[in-house]
């Protein structure tokens, strides 16, 4: 009975009686979701587009933000290595559509999987030889973002928001809306839906298969970026966020796999999930129930509906 | 020339079905087994104690993992979980039962992978390809959490860390600090030929045909009878034994010692590069899969100091990342179906030479 009590009762009796609290736990799921969020954006341009799961994202995630913080390390202006960074992916872009995709175009989906390992333990490697494999600190005020946190006195108490983390929703959201005008409007775009749709298709219809990989892998490259950036200034940029890029999968199954405001509600879902779970419920079984606790979400919501929350659904054939 | 079955005829159905139909192939075994056999007389605690007896130890769960991924088409990234659970368990029964015989430990505590992996299966019935692959993340990570946050399970120590303790088998010591590298890699050598023989017998019977008819189309071989949920279930099941066994022996037969980071995600990616590199659905894969992923580092750790190239560790280390990274790809393009099928190619090329058709 007392532990029906905990686990039914107690935590939304904490939750009525600090809202304050409640806000600065959703506050910061929020965020977090956002960061998943972007990392599985890139997943799902990738998969759209050319049927490729890649697992390389979390790693192009780091390694954009390495080569971003190594560029600047060596005295270049933040801008300046900023858009080296922008050339350098559309290298990477270029090199992995030439050297992996184009020679395997055709395969079964778990080989092109498997390249994408080989394509993460180069980068891993390459990473780390050229810019040494301890942490490095991002150093944000070079690019104009703000430092420091405000603080609201509401909900009888206080709610302290990083500047930081609202910059990163602002940027996010500009990032994501322009994605969605390019995907919707422009030549290029709807050349990238066709190619989702059916690759012989577009093939038949003069669409370069090639070029559209190219800018897809270019446009996850940017994606990379950015969630490289916001979550090195949140924490330091190591190889270690690649296993915080696993976080994305379990938001991709919420969203579906095709679909980019999926992969955005997913990221939220999961966030906000992830944190209440821990702040209210985590200390019952002994903390650190964040590490496994998307994943359960998401394998329960496959039970009930394994397409995803916007994904297409499954028909199968015999 | 030599490689050609011209002369050897069939005469009854038992020669007709068997495994190795070819009489070269059951010569070139049995010269494999004999130098398995000789390896420790070389006397090289390296080539025994590092090298064969991990290499040994992951093709076991290699072929676990063959068995759900390539024959029956289940893709799983909770491997290193599931040896997890095996040493685990195996560690709980010994400390309760110090008595019982420890290889006998090590057998059983594959049931009770067994059964973690039949539990966590159950979403297969419905999901399959990524999909599914996600969500035995979930096992991962769930499990892994588990062994760290439950203490009875490492027996309360401070350490968090699993212990070998010191076990005998008729006289001879086999577990712990002090049994020597010759009777563990004897053991190993033993437990997985006999489940390698085992897995060899499950594929080619009706078990592994359901497999083969779930993974080729599930909907068909509904259609055509198989249940799917005992048929999946039964894979996860015996996959994660194999799995279960090997993460017993990983860590009482060659590590010593155990924490939980040793059954992480990179455990388990590590065992599927194998039987990706090595060929899906075939038994020889997994072998020469975990030969290549396992062996190459250390062989590549070891080029530049014969070499006599000044290269400091960390960077022979980014580099062998880095080669391992390009090899993979080479591999996947230069034969996507793996290493067992370019073994396939290159015995074909062997029983026509020295003529080109």
């Amino acid at each position: 009975m007392h532990l029906l009590y905990m686990i039914f009762i107690d935590p939304f009796v904490q939750m009525g009686s600090a809202p304050d609290l409640l806000a600065q736990t959703l506050w910061e799921g929020l965020v977090g979701g956002m960061l998943y969020a972007l990392i599985a954006l890139g997943f799902v341009l990738i998969f759209k587009a050319s049927g490729v799961f890649n697992f390389a994202q979390g790693i192009m995630v780091v390694f954009a933000a390495l080569t971003f913080v190594g560029l600047n390390d060596v005295g270049l202006n933040a801008f300046l290595a900023l858009g080296l960074t922008i050339v350098v992916m559309f290298g990477l872009a270029f090199a992995i559509e030439r050297s992996v995709l184009r020679p395997l175009v055709n395969q079964p989906d778990i080989i092109l999987f498997m390249a994408t390992f080989g394509i993460t333990y180069f980068l891993i490697g390459f990473g780390e030889f050229v810019f040494g494999g301890d942490p490095k600190v991002m150093e944000t005020e070079n690019l104009f973002l703000p430092k420091g946190s405000v603080t609201y006195h509401t909900l009888g108490g206080i709610v302290q928001l990083q500047k930081l983390d609202v910059a990163a929703v602002i940027v996010a959201s500009v990032m994501v809306a322009g994605l969605a005008v390019f995907f919707s409007k422009t030549r290029i775009g709807r050349a990238l839906r066709a190619v989702a749709d059916s690759h012989s298709a577009a093939l038949s219809v003069g669409i370069s298969l090639e070029q559209i990989w190219v800018i897809v892998w270019f446009a996850a490259g940017l994606v990379a970026l950015v969630t490289g950036i916001f979550w090195g200034a949140r924490s330091d940029v190591s190889f270690a966020l690649e296993i915080i890029a696993l976080k994305a999968l379990p938001v991709l199954i919420l969203g579906g796999f095709t679909s980019i405001p999926g992969a955005i509600v997913g990221g939220l879902i999961i966030g906000v999930g992830e944190k209440l779970g821990e702040f209210y419920w985590g200390p019952l079984v002994g903390g650190g129930t964040d590490a496994w606790f998307a994943y359960v979400i998401a394998l329960v919501f496959l039970l009930f509906r394994p397409q995803g929350l916007f994904g297409e659904r499954i028909i199968e054939r015999v | 020339m030599f490689y050609r079955e011209a002369g050897q005829f069939k005469t009854d159905y038992a020669s007709d079905q068997a495994v190795f139909p070819i009489l070269q192939d059951r010569i070139g075994l049995a010269i494999i087994f004999v130098i398995a056999l000789a390896i420790p007389l070389a006397d090289n605690d390296f080539l025994t104690n590092a090298v064969m007896i991990p290499f040994l130890i992951f093709t076991l769960a290699a072929i676990g993992l063959n068995l759900l991924t390539g024959y029956t088409g289940l893709l799983s990234l909770g491997t290193g979980a599931f040896m997890g659970v095996g040493a685990y368990a195996c560690y709980k029964l010994t400390s309760i039962f110090p008595n019982v015989n420890i290889i006998i430990w090590i057998i059983t505590s594959g049931f009770f992978a067994a059964a973690v992996g039949a539990i966590f299966g159950l979403p297969s019935l419905r999901i399959k390809g990524f999909y599914l692959a996600i969500a035995t993340l979930a096992a991962q990570f769930f499990l892994e959490w588990c062994f760290t946050h439950i203490p009875w399970l490492y027996n309360y120590n401070n350490s968090a860390a699993i212990e070998v303790p010191q076990r005998e088998l008729f006289g001879i010591i086999v577990t712990g600090p002090r049994a020597t590298p010759e009777t563990r890699y004897y053991i190993v050598l033993a437990i997985v030929v006999v489940m390698t023989w085992l897995a060899s017998n499950l594929v080619h019977g009706r078990i592994g045909r359901m497999w083969m008819a779930v993974r080729d189309m599930d909907i068909a071989a509904e259609l055509m009878g198989i249940r799917l949920l005992p048929t999946k279930l039964l894979a996860f099941a015996v996959s994660s034994f194999y799995c279960g066994v090997a993460g017993a022996m990983l860590t009482f037969l060659w590590y010593g010692a155990a924490e939980s980071t040793v059954f992480n995600i990179n455990q388990s990616f590590t065992i599927l590069f194998m039987i990706i590199i090595g060929g899906l659905g075939s038994l020889l894969g997994a072998y020469l899969g975990a030969a290549l992923i396992f062996i190459l580092p250390i062989i590549l750790r070891f080029v530049p100091e014969k070499l006599g190239l000044p290269l400091h560790a960390a960077t022979v280390e980014h580099v062998s990342f880095m080669i391992t990274g390009v090899l993979i790809i080479f591999f996947l393009i230069a034969e996507p179906a793996g290493l067992a099928r370019l073994w396939q190619v290159g015995k074909q090329k062997l029983r026509v030479w020295p003529f080109p058709y």
